[in-house]
């Protein structure tokens, strides 16, 4: 006798707990996987996991076995020319045929690495494990300036247009058959003796009952007949809340200096720490739109290829972007409905004027309107005046604005992870 | 033969497989089946996505089981090969159990569906209930309740005392789990009731036993000399090393004895297995060849559905030459089957060099004949008695040996009349698991003393461990406690000594 069974809608993740286990286990080979990862995508691309690479030999589970050496013996299939007594030279640094018995097949496959997929949400939850964004609360609690309209049940109380009419009608109903229940049972039962009499009625003491009967009956009717129709306290209203609307919309300016002094190598480690930020506020927000502003001595919009891959050369006026991003602002993106984030990266070079001009501009126009605004310095050398106009405005405003020192590509993430590391008192959020 | 060949007469018409049609091929194979005298366990049938087959592949098919990473790792590479499309999903498990579960996987056709019944619900599982060695080894009725127990146990113990604590003493059992198995004594069949009014009493009187091995109060001098007389521990060398493990270690968690054991257990569950490859595989093979023949023969399916059926089996009994690039070892499946049909073949119609070969064999009804190579043998046995010349010489098998200090390989044997036998002899020595895996067995204990603990491995052929050979001996020492040394010996002389102190882990 045979029982068949559909399994098909049982669940199909029961190895899910033990991917989880491994996962958990080999953290440190996919942190490093995600870096790299990180390193080499660009921008916009996500919409992907990840290939994770771990070298074979380090999740190799051991066991007693044999190894190359002493006298082994196989059998093999397909003799073609051989005769016994044949010797053959062993091929060189080959297998030689020593103990190829066994599970041939696992280890067909040598030296080779052990590769596997992450889900693009696992992706993402490795690069950004204890991040969290600054300021993505108090922006929530305080400044929300939409709202929507909620329901959020009935109330006795309102104005009539609010009625709910539905509601309403229904509880006067219930009410009406409340209040008349016990004189419409005395009715019906008045109605029957009235019905029985009737027919059989012939004394007087029950003709006098019958009347009788007559008159309790219009009376009941009446007072059947009063029951209002509908009472104020039958009234409901519906009842809405304003809900404070987060905005789930996002923007962040990608500032970079393309001045001669910048070589492709510092753009790279530029465009690693922007894509960080990408991956990050794609995140936690809806929609991100991304502004490039590229500046020698102007500052222009750009695309993302013009972005990181053109050079030219000149001098370099810092203030002219942040200007540039500050008129964008206010054309395009009110803080009201945005949530903007900046991220500028430099090599720290600026006309000395210049810096005085830039940190103006940050303290006074742009700190204000942006969630965070973060400043990476991408060089070797000692800073510059930039570097210092700068520390004064994280200083007046420590909330709201970060700056960070890379030397290089190593530093990227670390720097990135300092910068946006979750907080003590946010943790609970 | 007669076959009647009116369409109607099919099981099923298109490639397309439904429950009915399931049910009817389950039907008329199993009372082919049991013309054919094959005794089985009820069968379980359970259609099944590729995704689960890859979950069930992922837990060496077994239907649950405890967590452990290594499971992950088997998951996300079976998932990794079969999207890339190097490997096809393997169509069928079957579980030694009873019921025997088999997995039917939603993306086959017809034909396939049949061919896994006839596989696996036939074939396997009347090899499972035949074969002695799973008759003294493994208990299928209790299999499932067991993995039920051992999966909350360790469950319980991993809220108890953390996932890390576990898997670190599931790691160590895993390296060791190839000797966990006792060879030669029966064990007792598992229980799920027994283990579990047990398993208290069992920790706590475990945990005594093993105090009293580790005592450490002063005792009498007179005592003392005696003591020390007997003072060779293990009075025998041991080879199960985790039963001694379980049984001896002195710091042991009472916990963690109980994981041993489980770990111990399901290798001895897996034991017949890795001992009955050929055997079992062959046995399917063949059954699945014949019930599906004799479904035509009946007239119960068409011509296509038996090409194609012809075309699979085909593929599933190839086996490449040693010089081809699909070469991966001898075909367990090719191989089994090749010997089992044979066996009729030489019952049927025997040739001159079998009745020499085959005294005993020839002109007997060949059912009997199969069922008795079926029930009373294990590879290497099977392969020393009933590999015929015959098919050594179709699959040309050749034996080579190959000494370290030469720089040749010999080329020992080949399929003529002189080297049969020790060709026969060679093939079933490869598949003889004392000779496939290195002797290593607990040497002594210095009970007084340090508590160090020697394991020795006797050289077979001068054969070497392995590379890992260090990494197992941490993980032995992470269950023993204390110093653990491997001597490599061959005859009585050390040729080489693993050593893992105290203090490095």
């Amino acid at each position: 006798m045979s029982y068949i069974i559909d399994r098909r809608l049982n669940g199909k993740h029961k190895s899910s707990v033990n991917r989880q286990r491994f996962l958990r286990r080999y953290k440190e080979h996919i942190r490093k996987a995600v870096e790299q990862a990180v390193n080499q995508r660009s921008i916009q691309d996500l919409d992907r996991g990840e290939q994770i690479t771990i070298p074979k030999r380090d999740i190799h589970e051991p066991h007693f076995g044999h190894g190359q050496g002493g006298k082994g013996s196989i059998v093999h299939p397909g003799n073609k020319e051989f005769a016994s007594g044949d010797r053959i030279p062993k091929p060189e640094g080959g297998q030689g045929g020593g103990s190829g018995q066994g599970n041939a097949s696992n280890q067909g496959e040598g030296e080779d690495d052990f590769v596997f997929q992450i889900s693009q949400e696992e992706f993402l939850d490795f690069v950004f494990e204890d991040l969290a964004l600054p300021n993505l609360v108090r922006k929530d609690l305080k400044e929300i300036k939409e709202f929507n309209l909620k329901h959020a049940g009935v109330v006795s109380e309102g104005t009539p247009s609010k009625l709910n009419l539905v509601r309403s009608m229904r509880n006067a109903y219930a009410r009406r058959m409340v209040m008349s229940s016990s004189s419409r049972r005395k009715l019906a039962e008045a109605e029957a003796e009235r019905e029985a009499l009737l027919d059989s009625a012939s004394s007087a003491e029950e003709k006098a009952r019958l009347v009788w009967l007559d008159e309790q009956i219009e009376l009941l009717k009446q007072k059947i007949e009063s029951t209002p129709f509908l009472d104020t306290y039958d009234l409901r209203y519906n009842h809405h809340i304003k809900e404070p609307r987060p905005s789930s919309k996002a923007v962040m300016f990608c500032i970079m200096d393309v001045s001669g002094s910048m070589t492709q190598e510092t753009k790279n480690i530029a465009k690693r720490f922007f894509i960080l930020l990408y991956l990050f506020l794609h995140r936690n927000y809806e929609k991100i739109d991304v502004v490039f502003i590229r500046h020698h001595t102007s500052a222009k919009e750009v695309t993302e290829e013009e972005f990181f891959y053109s050079r030219e050369t000149g001098g370099t006026i810092v203030s002219s972007a942040l200007k540039l991003m500050h008129k964008i602002v206010k054309e395009r993106y009110s803080p009201d409905q945005w949530n903007i984030y900046a991220a500028q990266a430099s090599d720290g070079d600026n006309w000395d004027d210049d810096s005085r001009i830039c940190k103006q501009v940050l303290a006074e126009d742009l700190v204000d309107l942006v969630q965070y605004f973060t400043y990476i310095e991408i060089t070797p050398r000692d800073h510059q005046s930039l570097w210092y106009a700068y520390e004064e405005v994280q200083a007046a405003h420590p909330d709201s604005f970060a700056m960070r020192h890379i030397v290089e590509v190593g530093d990227i993430y670390p720097v990135f992870r300092d910068l946006f590391q979750r907080r003590q008192h946010e943790s609970s959020h | 033969m007669s076959r009647a060949t009116s369409k109607s007469d099919y099981l099923s018409q298109g490639p397309d497989w439904s429950f009915e049609s399931i049910e009817q091929y389950d039907i008329e194979i199993g009372k082919i089946a049991q013309e054919f005298g094959l005794d089985t366990y009820p069968n379980q049938i359970e259609i099944i996505s590729s995704e689960q087959m890859m979950d069930a592949y992922a837990s060496v098919g077994m239907p649950l089981g405890y967590h452990h990473w290594s499971y992950g790792k088997q998951f996300l590479e079976t998932e990794q090969n079969y999207k890339r499309g190097r490997m096809g999903l393997a169509y069928e498990i079957v579980i030694n159990s009873s019921p025997c579960i088999a997995y039917l996987m939603e993306e086959n056709n017809m034909m396939m569906q049949a061919l896994v019944i006839a596989h696996a619900c036939y074939g396997h599982n009347s090899f499972f209930k035949g074969n002695y060695l799973f008759q003294t080894w493994t208990d299928a009725s209790a299999i499932i309740d067991y993995l039920v127990f051992a999966k909350k146990y360790i469950l319980d113990c991993e809220e108890k005392y953390g996932i890390e604590e576990v898997e670190l003493t599931l790691d160590s059992c895993h390296a060791l789990m190839n000797f966990g198995v006792d060879r030669y004594k029966r064990p007792i069949p598992l229980s799920l009731t027994e283990e579990k009014a047990r398993q208290d009493e069992r920790e706590q009187i475990l945990q005594q036993q093993v105090n009293d091995l580790w005592r450490t109060i002063p005792v009498s001098e007179k005592v003392e000399q005696s003591k020390l007389k007997e003072a060779v521990f293990p009075s025998e060398p041991q080879e199960n090393l985790l039963y001694f493990l379980e049984k001896n270690a002195p710091l042991l968690k009472p916990w963690q004895r109980e994981i041993i054991r489980i770990v111990r257990k399901m290798a001895q569950y897996f034991y017949p297995q890795r001992q009955t490859q050929v055997m079992n595989e062959g046995w399917a093979s063949f059954w699945h060849y014949t019930l599906m023949n004799e479904l035509y023969n009946r007239g119960k399916v068409g011509e296509g559905f038996i090409l194609e059926f012809l075309q699979s089996h085909t593929n599933v009994v190839y086996q490449p030459s040693f010089d081809s690039p699909y070469y991966s070892g001898i075909n367990p499946y090719a191989l089994g089957f090749a010997i089992y049909s044979d066996l009729k073949r030489m019952c049927e119609a025997p040739t001159e060099e079998d009745r020499r070969w085959f005294p005993d064999l020839v002109d007997r009804p060949w059912l009997e004949v199969l069922h008795f190579a079926m029930h009373n043998f294990k590879d290497e046995s099977f392969i020393l008695q009933f590999l015929s010349p015959k098919v050594m010489r179709d699959f040309r098998f050749f034996g080579i040996e190959n000494n370290e200090v030469d720089p040749y390989v010999e080329v020992k044997e080949i399929h003529n009349d002189e080297g049969f036998h020790a060709l026969r002899q060679r093939l079933a020595q490869q598949y003889n698991l004392s000779y496939r895996e290195p002797n290593i067995q607990v040497q002594r204990v210095d009970l007084y003393g340090d508590r160090s603990l020697t394991l020795r491995h006797t050289m077979d052929n001068g054969r070497p461990l392995n590379d890992d050979t260090m990494e197992v001996i941490k993980h032995f020492k992470r269950l023993w406690g204390f110093e653990v040394r491997l001597e490599s010996c061959s005859g009585e002389t050390i040729l080489q000594t693993y050593n893992c102190d105290s203090t490095s882990l």
